[in-house]
């Protein structure tokens, strides 16, 4: 019966994984021309989308490093936003049963859609195609789209008076808006929008960021009936 | 940040990105799948991402600064509350602010 179901299972499992590649590349235009707007060339926002390869991890390397934050700022704070990442591995790994320079293909495209796609299916070669085709669909487009919006970008001018600087914010909105699920997340965002504009005025630019999160592990680790699953949200 | 300094940002954040998520697919399963684990790394994603909305949308050079952003921001959250997906989102709050802009307020 279960071998009789794989055929179907696996079309189903691809048609979803590719209307996510779909929707989640169109993206990767806003995130290619806010790179560039700032302060990234187009080569270094294609090293982003090609290395880093995490939505979320992109869009706040961008925002440190466009608000004259350090390199250490930087990187702390996209490694910070990936971390969930790490958490879909244990996920991911028995789903797809892969060894040597696969896994390592495997762990770069391990982001929030391929790990929803995935484990979404019930079916193990369902899983299997619903990881691959995601993660690689999503690869090719994002990067693809990335590209084009940075020369979009490019080609702007003056960002603010496209009002580009306004949708730099709505991009952290958005990618915020659908993990506001519970009290605990509602109250950590609340009290790292406080912390940060307090103290952006007395402390170097990315850092009021960073200190944001310390304010997370303490939530998290006092708030018993925080959120318990890492992802909420169909971006990447 | 700019040229080399900005490259070796880039390539670092790349790699430490990359790292993360080759260590979940190596370590024990036990050791990620706890609750607590979890609980915190969705919280923390959540605070750097309501952070980095305070910083971008009410920051400028070190100071908190009220413009057009702001509006931009508000007309984002209406986009998001009727279920806009996320490009309009960013587009919607683009067009609010130039407008704005284009009328002559900061």
């Amino acid at each position: 019966m279960a071998r009789r179901a794989t055929a179907p299972a696996v079309s189903t499992a691809v048609r979803q994984a590719l209307s996510v590649a779909v929707a989640t590349g169109l993206y990767g235009v806003s995130f290619g021309a806010l790179s560039v707007v700032a302060g990234l060339d187009v080569p270094q926002t294609m090293a982003l989308s090609l290395l880093m390869f995490s939505g979320g991890s992109q869009f706040a390397f961008i925002g440190v490093a466009g608000s004259g934050g350090s390199p250490g700022a930087a990187i702390a704070t996209a490694a910070l936003v990936g971390v969930r990442n790490a958490l879909y591995g244990p996920q991911v790994a028995p789903l797809i049963d892969v060894t040597g320079p696969r896994r390592l293909l495997a762990a770069q495209l391990t982001i929030d859609e391929s790990t929803a796609v995935g484990t979404a299916q019930r079916d193990p070669a369902a899983a299997r195609a619903g990881f691959w085709w995601t993660g690689g669909g999503v690869f090719v487009l994002w990067n693809v789209f990335t590209l084009a919006g940075a020369l979009l970008g490019n080609a702007a001018g003056d960002p603010r008076r496209y009002g580009l600087d306004a949708a730099a914010a709505a991009a952290f909105l958005g990618l915020v808006w659908p993990r506001l699920t519970n009290r605990a997340a509602q109250v950590v965002a609340g009290a790292s929008v406080a912390v940060a504009l307090v103290t952006t005025p007395v402390l170097p630019a990315g850092v009021p960021v960073l200190l944001a999160a310390a304010v997370a592990v303490v939530v998290g680790v006092a708030w018993r009936d925080g959120p318990t699953h890492p992802h909420g949200t169909a971006l990447p | 940040m700019k040229g080399a300094l900005l490259w070796f940002a880039v390539v670092a954040a790349g790699v430490a990105t990359f790292a993360i998520k080759l260590v979940g697919h190596l370590v024990p399963r036990h050791w990620l799948a706890k609750p607590q684990v979890a609980r915190v790394a969705a919280l923390v994603t959540v605070a750097l991402l309501s952070a980095l909305v305070a910083v971008q949308a009410a920051t400028s050079g070190g100071h908190v600064v009220v413009d057009s952003r702001l509006a931009g921001l508000a007309a984002a959250a209406v986009a998001l509350l009727a279920r806009a997906p996320f490009v309009v989102v960013v587009l919607v709050a683009a067009v609010v602010a130039a407008l704005l802009r284009w009328a002559g307020l900061p």
